[in-house]
């Protein structure tokens, strides 16, 4: 069987993907219980396998083996296609992202721009889930959820805007293949095309943690003030998809953050690039969101929206204006 | 009644698996996921209901989109239309909304016999305008549809049109700072 073939390729990279979203939204559960464990001098989970290595499978028996409750006053619609549409999203945006040069499900010209598209959709999962559930803390979160992703778009929008300037293209595999050789190439150490490349990169990195509810700014599923959010209704595997869902979400934007600014499946020597150099870049990438889950306290509502409104949005704005006055001014010399 | 033999279907279910009867079938699908959501947007008593119904739609319009071989287009639709309308609608549904439940409305007698009448009439504008209209021919492809065929002629071809959204969306903006800091000072 060929595996270039059109139909073939397309069922593989689609088997593959899903099966790599749910691999990770597991283990990387456990990663995050792990790190808690040991930033607060506890152990984490122990008990099933070595090093709790087996905790996802138990975790995830027990959750299908729960009843999917749907509670009376809920709107049953609303509170069933909430799931499906944090998830899918995620899914769909997994098959443009290049893992090397050639293991990419689907490279398409406008990879960037429908990575971003479904992101879009996530937040309306998230909104309808809160709203469908008819409980007050899920109403609030849902409003939260809201004002936080419209607040946090628009500068990471802005700072991927000016990296698509630079490479002038919205090919990922395109990005990365830009920053071919030693790490100074990469866009984060790029200085000759733009002043603030490294400004940029934390910008965009703090925008990725708000956009996908990562403490500090989890204000949508603060456990102490909402118990769980737009989530609290949900019980068994309505509640494991949404789990599922915001692991994928922090997987891609990790991603992201590697394609645009890390260089991609780029070795940092310029030898033996490959897909591993990506994974190892995108988990150190997640350890380091899970780092700063468990350091760092959650910020108060309006800190957060401050911090976008007041400060990013602006750093953004001047990171925009500086590129391209950089790239006119290299045209002209 | 239409006579139907075993050549008939096995004629009919070869023509599905063709090139042309499955794009045929992709279409009809993008077709139904438009109606079941416009369907669902319209009929439901619920607000944040109809934006998950228009939201369904818009992406079936995407599709449609997709299909014609404009995935820029596609993808703007659904970035811009589902992720950014459908969310600011409802962030307005809940703004304004506090109650969930009596959505009845007045009902009027006269509701149904005008509302059918304003549907006959619509069907049959719409039949005439189906059968007299002179249709233009099917316009050729002026470009690959392609991200840098949209920039160029934005940019050299539509560029007047451009600097006007864009002087519209400025007003849109500095409207709403007007409003909102209006509504500041009162407080």
């Amino acid at each position: 069987m060929n595996l270039q073939s059109e139909p073939v390729w397309l069922l593989v990279s689609l088997v593959a993907v899903i099966a790599f979203a749910a691999l990770n939204a597991a283990y990387l559960v456990w990663v995050e219980r792990k790190g808690a464990g040991h930033i607060q001098r506890r152990i984490g989970p122990k008990e099933v396998g070595p090093f709790g290595l087996l905790q996802p499978l138990a975790d995830g028996a027990k959750l299908m083996s729960k009843q999917l409750l749907v509670p009376k006053g809920v709107d049953p619609v609303l509170f069933k296609v909430a799931p499906i549409l944090v998830l899918v999203p995620a899914i769909m945006s997994f098959v443009t992202i290049p893992f090397s040069e050639t293991l990419v499900g689907r490279d398409i010209n406008l990879g960037l721009l429908m990575i971003f598209a479904f992101a879009s959709v996530n937040v309306l999962g998230i909104l309808i889930g809160g709203w469908g559930s008819r409980n007050k803390y899920a109403v609030i979160s849902a409003v939260r959820a809201v004002s936080q992703n419209i607040a946090y778009e628009v500068p990471m929008l802005v700072i991927v805007l000016s990296i698509v300037m630079v490479s002038h293209t919205l090919n990922l595999n395109e990005i990365v293949r830009q920053q071919a050789g030693f790490f100074w190439h990469w866009n984060i150490f790029r200085l000759d095309l733009s002043l603030l490349m490294p400004v940029s990169f934390l910008v965009f990195f703090v925008c990725m943690l708000a956009e996908t509810n990562r403490a500090p700014f989890d204000m949508a599923e603060a456990e102490s003030e909402l118990i769980a959010g737009a989530f609290t209704e949900y019980s068994g595997m309505g509640f494991g998809v949404f789990f599922m869902g915001e692991y994928a979400n922090i997987v891609i934007g990790c991603a992201l953050a590697v394609i645009l600014f890390l260089g991609g499946w780029q070795c940092p020597f310029g030898v033996a690039s490959g897909w591993w150099w990506f994974l190892i870049k995108l988990y150190a990438l997640i350890w380091s969101v899970v780092w700063i889950r468990w350091t760092y306290p959650r910020t108060q509502f309006y800190g957060l929206l401050n911090l976008s409104w007041k400060i990013l949005i602006p750093i953004a704005f001047v990171n925009l204006i500086l590129t391209s006055a950089q790239m006119k001014l290299d045209n002209l010399f | 009644m239409i006579p139907l033999t075993l050549a008939d279907v096995i004629y009919w279910f070869n023509a599905l698996f063709t090139a042309e009867g499955l794009a045929g079938v992709v279409f009809l699908c993008m077709m139904a996921t438009v109606v079941a959501g416009a369907v669902f947007a319209v009929t439901s008593a619920r607000l944040i209901r109809s934006v998950t119904g228009l939201a369904l739609c818009f992406i079936g319009v995407a599709g449609i989109y997709y299909f014609l071989n404009s995935p820029f287009v596609a993808l703007m639709e659904i970035l811009i239309y589902v992720g950014a309308v459908c969310i600011t609608i409802s962030f307005a549904i809940m703004l304004a909304e506090p109650r969930q439940e009596d959505q009845g409305g007045r009902k009027n007698a006269m509701l149904w016999p005008m509302s059918a009448g304003a549907a006959v009439l619509l069907f049959w504008g719409l039949t005439m305008l189906a059968g007299k209209a002179q249709w233009p021919a099917i316009p050729t492809r002026i470009n690959n549809g392609s991200l840098e065929d949209v920039g160029i002629s934005l940019l050299t071809t539509y560029s007047m049109v451009f600097e006007l959204i864009s002087l519209v969306l400025l007003v849109a903006i500095i409207g709403s700072i007007v409003l909102a800091r209006a509504g500041r000072s009162k407080t």
